[in-house]
């Protein structure tokens, strides 16, 4: 898995969030790819991507306890794999 | 395995479907003997053309990413790309469904400079004799010229859609070089007792022998082959197909018909499965959020007679809409568990307890006389 923490990231500008009850639908109209974020707070992570300097900031920003950074880190890997997520 | 969390929140219903179809129109240049939606004529109660993008301004709010249209043939319409352009400023996208008759070298062009757009070809042999049989005469020709006429106007990757039947199956592989020939993509769906298909699946669908050769042909060939998810009941015969593996129908999924009517799926025209209609108070949104049949379907499903059997998990108990259209209860196997468990059921059903579809747009002159041999 790459390490991503002190990235800087952003939501695909091709790709349309959808707020659900069990976290959001994310959309990618170039690839036509539909990818399930399975909480709440993986929405609130990956839509704040673009206003904060690296993930970590972001993560800090939405009160993510730092002892489930690994698993959003590897969350957001395979959504950059999707191309939902981008470095910038 | 039991089903994912994901899934069952899935089958608890969402705030707006996943996948919507709307068929755009009951009027058909065919009439293909499967027709789900029994078309041919056109319903004088038709969404007009303001109707139709107030439903698409009521999707777009509800960020309802793409919708599929199909008919009857929507290209029949007047306002045909009047109401896909439409859709696609709204940021929704569209995937439609043609026969292609209407695909002339100047709408190739103009579907080509359109983004945000999937064409979906069909085609249910990959020989004239075996296509036309179903879809008529001439049909094969027609869908060919097409996909030529979108190949050349540099449309890119089309689909082409095949409905698989018992006289079909052995053409797989054929259909994926045609499909391949064309750089397109190849979508196998299954077979539905709906419509017209009431009438005629007896003598088309697959056979237990064939259900077989499915499953090992798309398990060879994984997400290189689009299914729309409806093979899941043959699950039961090994790993799982790629896909959600659920029935969808009220919970991710729903059909608008051309009079604005709402039913679980595409494969449900009946008034059994009607959940309201989207010019009604409080529009689409209010039948999808609200509607009594489509939050009964959110309620978890009893697995009935399948609870005992070991690959209800699989499987799903199958298609609701096969089951009903074949007179099986809801909560019972599927007319093709592959497991061989409806077939005493199917053969033991009285043929006047076959639900009829509600309405019918079939040409008059022209109904299957395989009616009469039932």
């Amino acid at each position: 898995m790459r390490r991503l923490l002190s990235t800087a990231l952003e939501v695909h500008p091709q790709v349309a969030l959808r707020p659900e009850p069990f976290g959001a639908l994310a959309y990618h109209y170039d690839n036509r790819r539909l990818v399930f974020l399975r909480s709440r707070d993986m929405l609130n992570v990956v839509e704040s991507l673009s206003t904060y300097s690296t993930l970590e900031d972001a993560l800090v920003a939405s009160d993510i306890e730092p002892q489930r950074w690994q698993s959003f880190e590897s969350a957001i890997d395979s959504l950059i794999s999707s191309e939902i997520v981008r470095v910038r | 395995m039991s089903a994912s969390p994901l899934v069952e929140q899935l089958k608890s219903g969402l705030d707006a479907p996943i996948c919507l179809t709307w068929e755009l129109t009951y009027a058909c240049n065919l009439e293909c003997i499967h027709c789900l939606s029994s078309s041919g004529r056109r319903d004088p109660r038709e969404l007009s053309t303001e109707q139709a993008k107030a439903v698409l301004d009521e999707l777009a709010a509800l960020q309802v990413f793409y919708i599929n249209i199909g008919g009857g043939e929507p290209m029949v319409r007047r306002d045909f790309f009047d109401i896909i352009e439409y859709s696609v400023s709204k940021g929704i996208g569209v995937k439609f469904s043609t026969n292609g008759a209407y695909i002339d070298t100047e709408k190739a062009k103009r579907l080509t400079d359109m983004d945000y757009l999937d064409i979906q070809i069909s085609l249910d042999g990959a020989d004239a004799a075996t296509n036309d049989v179903v879809r008529g005469a001439g049909s094969y020709d027609t869908a060919r010229r097409a996909m030529d006429n979108l190949a050349s106007a540099g449309f890119g990757p089309f689909k082409i859609s095949v409905v698989v039947t018992r006289q079909n199956v052995s053409q797989l592989d054929a259909f994926k070089a045609l499909a391949d020939s064309y750089g397109a993509q190849l979508r196998i769906t299954r077979l539905r007792p709906a419509g017209r298909g009431a009438d005629t699946w007896h003598q088309l669908h697959p056979t237990n022998a064939q259900q077989r050769d499915i499953y090992n042909w798309l398990s060879a060939h994984g997400e290189n082959v689009l299914t729309g998810d409806s093979f899941f009941h043959l699950n039961a015969l090994g790993p799982a197909l790629p896909g959600l593996n659920m029935c969808g129908a009220g919970r991710v999924v729903c059909l608008i018909d051309p009079i604005g009517d709402v039913y679980a799926c595409p494969f449900v025209i009946h008034d059994e499965f009607k959940a309201g209609n989207v010019l009604d108070a409080g529009g689409f949104t209010r039948v999808w959020r609200e509607s009594d049949l489509f939050i009964d379907l959110r309620e978890p499903q009893s697995a009935g007679a399948c609870a005992s059997c070991g690959a209800y998990d699989e499987c799903q108990g199958g298609c609701m809409a096969a089951k009903f259209f074949t007179g099986l209860p809801l909560d019972g196997p599927d007319p093709e568990c592959v497991g061989g468990d409806a077939d005493a059921l199917l053969a033991s059903v009285p043929v006047s307890l076959v639900p009829r579809p509600s309405q019918d747009h079939s040409k008059p002159a022209r109904v299957p006389s395989i009616v009469a041999g039932h």
